[in-house]
């Protein structure tokens, strides 16, 4: 019999513009020793399918519409609040996506560990100590006698999952829920945070629910995979099925989403248009601290219509090197040669006719638009800046660019709160092309958005880039992105260039352990390749 | 442009703005609607009074003294046998005027410091927010009651000592959001455009910051009028013979078990002047979501 | 800790240093000396006078000498009690004004509080629209129309409880405690309110409850601290608001406390005690502050850690 048999779950949300149909009619089961699997992107239902059999969906705005939730044999759905309360935390334990947040920042980690014990087990103070110093120890925190009395923020995200780990396995639960545990964190985290759990499942040998966006995360892990959109089910099966044979269109669409191939290598000569030497860029603190060296003497070049993918993980300085060559950043020394012209010595009138040459895609399309200008404003005002059209034919130069980036007409007058994550990125690529730039940086453009939506854009920037004949660099922490679409890739690490090369180069015969660490922590590899 | 294009855009629909989104969620708020009718009819008196109050300001009637409500005075009359309507509505021109001319005063000191700070950042920043801290560790209302003592009572003086008090907390918000909105990507994406500093401020900083001060101004101006009360009861404020709701309640306060209405009527005019603004502050603050964007 | 004790103090020096200097020749400066009102004295007598409060010194000599009778905490002699020096006119109404504000921030606290947490567990039903709405009126409400109110209907209509004075009858501080701490609570309720509302959405919340953590203690132990600790950064401007709050309650009630002679001084240009108030009060307000933030930082481990070596 299943751990966790759920038949039917519908959950909705009654709001004062309607109700809405957040779970429709969700079936699936766990078995004990089996990880189960939820994929689906944003809106799609899975996380509150999962809250809600805890009773973890605040009610109101929340409701159950109907199902059964048979966990040991009772419907969860049915018990009240406080039978449910002691399921929690003690037969079916969770963990979250943010580990930065999901952590009491004023309390110790030893004593919101001890916690579950203490009120689950009644356990002596003494006892529960003990037993978490050996969970801390398990999961992997090193020298648990002295940092069990430490808080939160004195742990990495990474560190601070196993914290949140160790926590829900104290009591030995037959159920762990984990909301996207690895989302939040470096890919070479994410590895060692994936293999933990894997490991700590078989061990106990207990029921583990997956819920992820992301198919290749649980490419490895997973024995069952649910495929949610839109509050239902579309498909169901075990691994081998979903990734070899997928039968829905929308889980064939999530699979082609996952980019797999590497980029051809272009001919032609190469004519540089930057040429990147030794920059640093150095952002300092308080009197007396050591500067932070975001960028350490970076070199590289970038040629005329080739596109750079830049590689690192957060805090590598990736994002700096686009924005110091942008001049977005003050630069601390060194040179950035576009065209033969070095920009770190520009002023005036004269680095304002540089930037029309270049122009960057930011990372969240919810923070790069101005919320109180249209598209048409947001489009128009380069147009108009750079004296590209006049006031007569301004019209004209934005619905080319809405057509270009694939928007239709009839949004030119709404505002950026009306549009999806998606088409935002549209419009700030559109906003990014309208200067006819040569060259542009994009930093994470599409690690902010749904995994189709993603491909949607990467493909539209790919044919952009052509037709715009665009030099790129394109900064991500996701491997298999950059080797999609990159000519050349650059991989960082604490702001300083560890190697380069072409993406089958790189792939086929890494030659620094880092960037072999980092090759190895691309989830679902195995399956893929 | 061709008429094709001129067709196209003048025929896509209209998005909605945030402003227009902000009022439109504000005009659910009854309590923030009530706010502002009530506020804006007091205005309206307040402007109209020496036209449409019911006696004049000065007229005495000794023989009748106190009395309560009743036909000919609604709000009864003070123990000069003054109609009380007639003081309400004069010493509520001067109490108004007080908050927004104080507000108004703190509203430009503190915007300027503020957004200067916070856009110029580095030293000058610190600096000018160094100070900005002292001040508050001030005890200004001490302060306010000495300058009032030594320089006598009059009204300049009293704007200007009570907008010096207000406009720390206007320098800090206008600092905080300016600082945030630099780091917007929107606003790294207008400097990538080559927009000069002036354009950069007027289209991208100003109306992006334009929601918090309103709401901050909102509910600054019934600090004000407490504070003017505040003075003018203990005598500290405004003089005869000019009136204030804060003078009239403290006469009322002193001839209370007597003639009760004398305390009540202005209390009851400030109250609900406070109450109206507070709740329009209230509402703006929901309904143009100062805390955080949302999507 | 202590580094960030130690900084704040030695940041607040330079400001009493300038509320002293400002006092001082704010009220050397006020038009008409103190003893220029009233009867007329003769020449010889203002002389003497004049000596004896030594302001026949040159102006920068008298802020000096003002300046070393303060170090050695000797606050001058009254202009307007003879005989009787500014240290004992607010030794004697100190401590008056002291329990006045001490219960008063009880009420603010204690009700305020109190409300604030109770109302931000249940948001948007009764049981938070009552606290609020009585909030509100405590805002809009200021303790100079409360305070007469309060009298009327307790005192004078219903006559439950005295009307003046402090400790002379039975009951007779319960009026004036309310009256000062009301607006208070009020406005600790609302800001109590809305930390615990934020608080309560935080990630770490759902953690609690995910653990099976029953309401009371995801309240208690998870939630209220956080929480709180804007009310507590808070406490510092209220006490500042408190002692002048102090000045109205005080002349309602006829309680002979410290903000009674303030703006009795104020009245009769009593120019010595009203310096030496300034002063007095200002250092309060400057420590007091200093303990909330002090209380506030401690209460946020990463801030205590960051000040703590």
């Amino acid at each position: 019999m299943a751990l966790l048999d759920v038949q039917d779950l519908a959950v909705s949300f009654v709001t004062r513009n309607g109700t809405n149909k957040a779970v429709d009619g969700v079936s699936f089961s766990v078995e004990l020793g089996k990880i189960t699997a939820i994929i689906g992107e944003s809106g799609s239902g899975k996380s509150v399918a999962c809250y809600s059999l805890l009773g973890l969906v605040p009610m109101p705005p929340g409701r159950i519409d109907g199902g059964r939730a048979l966990f040991e044999g009772r419907d969860l759905l049915q018990l009240e609040e406080s039978e449910l309360r002691k399921i929690r935390g003690r037969d079916i334990a969770m963990i979250f996506q943010d580990p930065m947040t999901c952590l009491n920042p004023y309390m110790t980690i030893g004593k919101q560990l001890m916690e579950p014990l203490v009120y689950h087990h009644h356990v002596k103070k003494e006892q529960a100590r003990a037993r978490a110093l050996e969970l801390l120890a398990e999961v992997g925190i090193r020298d648990p006698e002295s940092t069990i009395d430490d808080f939160p923020h004195q742990f990495s995200g990474g560190m601070r999952q196993r914290v949140m780990i160790a926590m829900a396995l104290i009591n030995e639960p037959k159920l762990l829920i984990a909301d996207e545990p690895t989302t939040a964190l470096d890919v070479t985290i994410q590895a060692q945070i994936l293999k933990l759990i894997a490991e700590l499942q078989e061990k106990r040998d207990i029921g583990v629910i997956f819920i992820s966006h992301d198919l290749a995360v649980v490419a490895d892990i997973a024995d069952q995979i649910v495929v949610m959109k839109q509050g239902q089910i579309v498909e169901t099966g075990n691994r081998e099925s979903i990734f070899h044979n997928a039968q829905h269109p929308y889980t064939k669409k999530l699979l082609a989403a996952i980019p797999t191939d590497s980029k051809q290598a272009r001919g032609g000569v190469a004519e540089p248009l930057i040429q990147v030497r030794d920059l640093c860029t150095w952002f300092s603190q308080d009197k007396g601290k050591e500067p932070v060296k975001a960028v350490n003497k970076v070199s590289f070049d970038i040629n005329r219509g080739e596109v750079l993918g830049l590689v690192g993980e957060s805090g590598s300085g990736k994002s700096t090197i686009g924005r110091s060559i942008l001049r977005l950043v003050p630069v601390t020394s060194g040179e950035v040669l576009f065209d033969g012209t070095d920009l770190t010595a520009l002023e005036g009138r004269d680095l304002k006719a540089m930037r029309r040459r270049m122009q960057m895609i930011f990372q969240d399309p919810f923070a790069s638009l101005n919320p109180r200008m249209t598209v048409y404003d947001t489009l128009a005002e380069p147009l108009l800046l750079h004296g590209i059209e006049n006031r007569a034919t301004v019209g004209k130069g934005v619905l080319k660019l809405m057509d270009d980036v694939g928007l239709a007409r009839a949004f030119v007058r709404k505002y950026p709160h009306e549009f999806s994550g998606g088409q935002r990125q549209r419009i700030a690529i559109g906003r990014a092309l309208a200067t006819r730039p040569e060259f542009i940086v994009a930093d994470e453009p599409v690690s902010a958005l749904d995994v189709t939506i993603q491909a949607q854009i990467l493909d539209l920037m790919q044919q952009l880039g052509r037709e715009y004949g665009l030099t790129m660099l394109f900064v991500s922490h996701d491997l298999a992105v950059v080797r999609h679409l990159a000519d050349r890739i650059l991989v960082l690490y604490k702001g300083e260039v560890v190697e380069q090369g072409s993406g089958d180069d790189l792939f086929e015969h890494p030659q620094q352990p880092y960037t072999r660490q980092l090759l190895t922590s691309i989830p679902g590899r195995s399956l893929l390749a | 442009m061709n008429t094709q294009t001129i067709n196209d855009i003048a025929q896509a629909e209209q998005g909605t703005s945030l402003w227009k989104d902000a009022w439109l969620r504000l005009r659910k708020n009854h309590l923030a609607v009530f706010g502002l009718v009530t506020l804006v009819l007091f205005i309206v008196i307040a402007l109209l009074t020496p036209w449409i109050a019911p006696y004049s300001y000065q007229a005495q009637n000794l023989e009748l003294g106190a009395s309560p409500p009743s036909a000919a005075h609604w709000l009864g009359t003070d123990i000069f046998g003054r109609d009380l309507m007639t003081q309400i509505m004069y010493g509520g021109r001067i109490s108004l005027a007080v908050g927004f001319v104080a507000t108004t005063v703190a509203l430009l000191i503190g915007v300027t410091w503020g957004a200067v700070a916070g856009y110029v950042g580095g030293r000058a920043d610190a600096v000018m927010m160094r100070l900005v801290d002292i001040l508050y560790a001030l005890p200004f209302m001490i302060f306010i009651v000495l300058l009032t003592v030594v320089f006598g009572r009059n009204m300049l003086l009293l704007f200007l000592a009570i907008g010096a008090v207000e406009w720390l907390t206007m320098a800090r918000i206008m600092r905080g959001q300016v600082q945030s909105l630099r780091q917007q990507e929107f606003v790294e994406a207008a400097i990538s455009l080559g927009l000069s500093p002036a354009t950069l401020i007027r289209r991208h900083l100003v109306p992006n910051a334009l929601g918090p001060i309103i709401v901050y101004t909102t509910l600054t101006i019934p600090n004000v009028m407490l504070l003017e009360a505040f003075l003018s009861f203990l005598g500290l404020g405004i003089q005869p013979p000019q009136t204030s709701w804060g003078l009239l309640i403290s006469y009322g306060a002193e001839t209370m078990e007597e003639y009760p209405w004398l305390l009540i009527f202005p209390g009851l005019a400030l109250t609900l002047t406070l109450f109206s603004l507070n709740f329009l502050g209230d509402g703006l603050r929901d309904a143009l979501d100062v805390r955080g964007a949302k999507d | 800790m202590l580094r960030f004790i130690t900084l704040r103090l030695l940041q607040a020096i330079p400001v009493i240093l300038v509320v002293i200097t400002v006092t001082f020749f704010l009220v050397r400066i006020a038009p008409g000396g103190p003893f220029d009102s009233e009867k007329p004295v003769t020449r010889e007598v203002k002389a003497a006078l004049e000596a004896q409060y030594k302001l026949d010194l040159p102006l920068f000599q008298q802020y000096t000498s003002y300046l070393g009778d303060l170090a050695q905490g000797d606050l001058g002699p009254s202009f307007k009690y003879p005989g009787r020096s500014v240290n004992e006119l607010i030794a004697a109404g100190f401590p008056v004004t002291a329990e006045l504000g001490f219960y008063a921030l009880l009420v603010a606290v204690g009700i305020g509080g109190l409300a604030g947490v109770i109302a931000a567990l249940k948001p948007n039903t009764a049981q938070d629209y009552i606290p609020m709405s009585l909030a509100m009126i405590g805002i809009c409400m200021p303790s100079f129309l409360l305070g007469p109110l309060l009298v009327l209907v307790f005192g004078i209509h219903l006559d439950w409880l005295p009307v003046s004075g402090w400790g002379d009858i039975p009951g007779d501080k319960i009026l004036p405690s309310i009256t000062l701490g009301a607006g208070y609570a009020a406005y600790i309720a609302r800001l109590g309110r809305a930390g615990m509302l934020e608080v309560l959405s935080q990630d770490y919340i759902r953690t609690a409850r995910a653990k099976g953590l029953p309401e009371w203690q995801v309240v208690l132990k998870h939630s209220l601290r956080g929480g709180l600790i804007p009310v507590v950064a808070f406490l510092g401007p209220a006490f500042a608001g408190l002692l002048a709050g102090s000045f109205v309650v005080e002349t309602i009630f006829q309680i002979p406390g410290l903000g009674r002679f303030y703006v009795q001084a104020a009245f009769n240009r009593d120019y010595t005690m009203i310096l030496g108030t300034t002063v007095f009060l200002s250092v309060l307000i400057v420590l007091f502050n200093l303990l909330s933030d002090v209380l506030a930082a401690w209460m946020n481990p990463r801030l205590r850690a960051q000040f703590g070596h």
